[in-house]
């Protein structure tokens, strides 16, 4: 997303995530479904919530909230699954409730003041939108766990 | 692909498909020359498949591969013609140009370096068979003279004098042409009619007279007699037949070879005047102001209608082609057997798309029975009925989808007899391979994955299991080893043995080593299956000292592990003296699994039926701690270590009662058993195998997944994966157990 030109517009899902606001490019986003109970992998990490079934094919699922440090979240109706695909490999994250797509050009978009900041270094940039501060997630820094972190 | 959308790239990886056909076609042919066949049909074979590779190879300029095919047809030829005998080593140095010619291919293919030093060797050894034979001191210059030629619809050879039909008059038939200008030059009458096939099959009238004309002085005439009228005419159907007349120093025999690519899509008919003149009369050069052809100046002019019947007898067709470059593209169609079925290419991924929506089909039709059932409908209502019927035929489809994905084993086994080839040459031993069974279908995957494991356990048996010529002749063998690879369908899996007629296991050494390499206690008590078993721990290799072949540090353990990562199972017997038989049993498909759904800790699992030898119920007393955190259960007279099923996948804590929970017991590969404890059996059911995508999360203990009548994912459990991982948790085990632990 960073590489971009400057004045590209881009368009943002905006999905709620622990009372905060968070987003990622639309392109990646293949669908978004309701709650379906995942089965669970033995051994895995806290964030895994396990596998689902998506029309034939196994997606795994990953709570984002739990992935980026987050309070847990009360188990709610609302919380959806957003099919994202990165890198050829489809992925479900679940967060709590998708809220709006945004067009908005780069020039929006401004780089978190400190790299670091927020769940790793999966933020990419920060935008504003009628005063609210939306992040602007790395979803290959998102998905692709390094092995450290996974533990 | 990224080269979709290149036509060129399209055709030249249909070519590369092809040689791998033409490959197997020539493999086959050098298999039944082998078994002492040498008709011509099955060295026609032979040689059309290395002729087509050149001729595609040349359209592609792959000049190395052009070189080396070509030299390889001319031996070939030499056989052909019967003026080169069919010899033990002529076949040897055959097979091994055949497999550098796949390996040709293949550098073609990937676009690598040639390698040319090989090349130049076999390039000599070929030579060899040719002898003196003028026909090789022409080949380097004919060789590489392909280039990609325009197609010209030009109907009559010479450029510019095209046939016109303006100058369709009577002309008279073609006078007999007796003379000859010089000695050593001879006159040839061609008739040449092309078959409507000729053109289905992409070849070009042209370009063989073209061809001809490059051999000396040629004029054409054609006979346009059978063209029907206009309003009757089909373009795709030849009418035209060209009476041609070639003053050439060339053999017959040349001349045939420049038709051989249209031979049986047309009619031809050569005639040399050496059959009827004394060569030497000269009575009048060719010339086309010669009296005794008046109409020669139009000598290119279509010949007026005078009926197809020619004017001097034709002997019988006559066909004894040599090698020579054939601009011609290939055309293995026309020589197919009558018998061959068609056969449709298609992408393994529309193969793969089929397979999945089949898969989903069948869970869908599960659900909709679950849903059904609990619907209460009377089992004899029109829906219930239809069910059934949808039942029957949604498992008939997803059967003959499983087949669509299998093949013969035959490319396997023959890329075998490769290794077995250049496996006895390293190693000094002569070895025959013999192969049963090569047509047993196999899901393409197995086959694919299957490689590299039979590789190495046929260079193993090559390198160990035959002994030296020497040890053989005084053990009272023939001084040829025999390996035998065979497979076959039984009970619904396939079974690949390989097996030799070596020494046998040497059992005392190979527990001396495992001794040695302490892999196993010095006082440890062996059964011999025990020993045999001994084989497939890491790290163990029975060769004294590494030789070429093997010890490359890929064991035997590594070969079971690719066995078992197939859902297979592998085993060996071993008599002294007579030799060792390997063992492999394969699943016949990876896509659908003979399952036993259970439930632990309110999940559902699946485990593979095929590893649960028994199941029993606990009661009060039946088990036993052994120490904390091992327990064993009393089955019948023995004791077998018990392992909680949903403990081990941290579902839950360790349970405190167990009685009353049901345990399978799973049989191990070194025949020992291990039991799990589960809450409760559900079903035994196929299921269909989803893979986990490995990148993502790699679960301990889990083979893969599938998908419920439920829509609900369960996981289908790898469980000596999580026995050998619960034991080795626990506690210390010998080194022998966790290995034996490690089975599919």
């Amino acid at each position: 997303m960073t590489e971009t030109n400057p004045t590209s517009s881009i368009e943002l899902l905006t999905f709620q995530l622990a009372e905060q606001e968070y987003s990622l490019d639309i392109m990646s986003v293949r669908e978004i479904r309701g709650w379906t109970r995942a089965t669970p992998l033995p051994q895995a990490p806290r964030y895994m919530k396990g596998v689902i079934n998506l029309r034939g094919t196994v997606l795994p699922v990953m709570d984002l909230a739990e992935r980026l440090g987050l309070p847990p979240r009360a188990q709610s109706d609302r919380a959806v699954i957003i099919v994202v695909k990165h890198d050829e490999c489809m992925t479900g994250l679940l967060v709590d409730a998708v809220s709006d797509i945004i067009a908005l050009t780069s020039d929006d978009l401004q780089p978190p003041p400190d790299g670091s900041a927020g769940g790793g270094g999966v933020v990419s940039a920060l935008t504003l939108i009628d005063d609210r501060m939306i992040r602007v997630l790395d979803l290959g820094a998102t998905i692709n766990v390094g092995e450290g972190l996974a533990a | 692909m990224s080269e979709q959308n290149d036509p060129m790239a399209e055709i030249r990886a249909s070519f590369f498909i092809e040689c791998e056909e033409l490959l197997e076609s020539l493999q086959d042919g050098l298999q039944i020359m082998d078994e002492g066949a040498d008709d011509s049909e099955t060295i026609n074979i032979v040689f059309r498949a290395v002729h087509s590779i050149k001729g595609g190879a040349g359209a592609f300029g792959l000049e190395f591969l052009v070189r080396f095919a070509h030299r390889y047809e001319t031996v070939l030829d030499e056989v052909r013609a019967e003026r080169l005998a069919v010899t033990p080593e002529a076949l040897k140095v055959f097979y091994q140009a055949a497999d550098h010619l796949s390996d040709l291919v293949r550098i073609s293919r990937d676009n690598l370096p040639a390698p040319e030093e090989r090349t130049q060797a076999l390039l000599e050894a070929l030579s060899a068979f040719l002898g003196d034979s003028d026909e090789l001191a022409d080949a380097p210059e004919e060789e590489i003279d392909f280039k990609p030629m325009g197609i010209s619809l030009d109907l009559g050879t010479d450029g510019g004098d095209g046939p016109d039909l303006a100058d369709l008059e009577g002309l008279p038939p073609l006078p007999p042409l007796p003379e000859l200008d010089a000695p050593g030059t001879r006159h040839y009458q061609i008739r040449f009619t092309p078959m409507a096939e000729l053109f289905e099959t992409g070849n070009e009238p042209a370009l063989l007279l073209r061809n001809l004309q490059a051999l000396g002085e040629m004029h054409v005439t054609c006979d346009t007699s059978a063209v029907p009228e206009l309003a009757q005419l089909v373009p795709e159907i030849p009418h035209l037949t060209w009476d041609i007349t070639l003053e050439t120093e060339a053999e017959e025999a040349e001349i045939a070879s420049i038709f051989e690519f249209v031979e049986g899509l047309c009619r031809l008919d050569i005639i040399s005047d050496a059959d009827a003149e004394p060569p030497g009369t000269v009575i009048a050069a060719v010339d086309p102001t010669a009296p005794e052809m008046p109409e020669a100046a139009e000598a290119e002019v279509p010949q007026a209608p005078e009926g197809l019947s020619a004017p001097e007898p034709l002997p019988e067709q006559e066909k004894e082609p040599t090698a020579k470059p054939a601009p011609a593209p290939p055309k293995p169609a026309a020589q197919a057997p009558p018998t061959a079925k068609t056969i449709v290419r298609v992408d393994i991924d529309r193969i793969e798309r089929l397979v999945n929506l089949v898969g989903e089909l069948v869970i869908n039709q599960a659900m909709l029975s679950q849903s059904l059932e609990q619907s209460g409908l009377s089992p004899h209502s029109d829906a219930m009925n239809g069910l059934e019927e949808f039942q029957r035929l949604t498992r008939d489809i997803q059967d003959s989808v499983m087949m669509i994905r299998a093949q013969p084993v035959k490319s396997l086994f023959q890329r075998m007899s490769r290794i077995v080839r250049e496996a006895s040459g390293a190693v000094d031993k002569d070895v025959r391979l013999i192969v049963h069974g090569e047509d047993t279908e196999v899901d393409k995957t197995v086959i694919e994955r299957l490689a590299d494991p039979l590789t190495h356990m046929i260079r193993n048996a090559v390198d160990h299991g035959l002994e030296s010529k020497s040890a053989r002749l005084a053990a009272g063998k023939p001084e040829q080893g025999q390996v035998n690879l065979s497979a076959a369908h039984r009970s619904g899996r396939v079974i690949i043995e390989i097996s030799d007629d070596g020494a046998g296991i040497n059992r005392p050494k190979v527990q001396q080593l495992a001794i040695d390499k302490g892999l196993i206690p010095p006082d440890a008590v062996l059964s011999d299956t025990e020993i045999d078993n001994l084989l497939f721990m890491p790290g163990f290799s029975t060769a004294d000292k590494v030789s070429d072949l093997s010890g490359r540090g890929v064991g035997m353990d590594v070969v079971r592990t690719a066995i078992q990562a197939l859902g297979g199972r592998i085993t060996t017997t071993s008599q002294p003296g007579e030799g060792t038989t390997f063992s492999i049993s394969l699943p016949l498909t990876l896509a659908v699994l003979d399952g036993m759904v259970v439930e632990v800790a309110d999940e559902t699992l699946v485990l593979p039926l095929n590893v649960v030898v028994e199941t029993l119920t606990l009661e009060a007393g039946d088990v036993q701690m052994l120490r904390p955190g091992r327990n064993v259960v009393r089955v019948r007279s023995g004791f077998v270590p018990l392992l909680d099923l949903g403990g081990a996948l941290g579902y839950r804590a360790p349970l405190e009662d167990m009685t009353g929970a049901v345990v399978l017991l799973i049989g191990q590969e070194d025949g020992s058993n291990a039991a799990l404890m589960i809450d409760n059996i559900v079903d035994q059911r196929q299921v269909v195998i989803k893979g986990l995508d490995e990148s993502f999360h790699r679960a301990p203990g889990i083979a893969a997944a599938t998908i419920l009548g439920d829509g609900q994912i369960a996981l289908i459990l790898d469980p000596s994966d999580i026995i050998s991982n619960a034991m080795s948790a626990h506690l210390t085990v010998a080194p022998q157990t966790r290995a034996e632990g490690a089975i599919a």
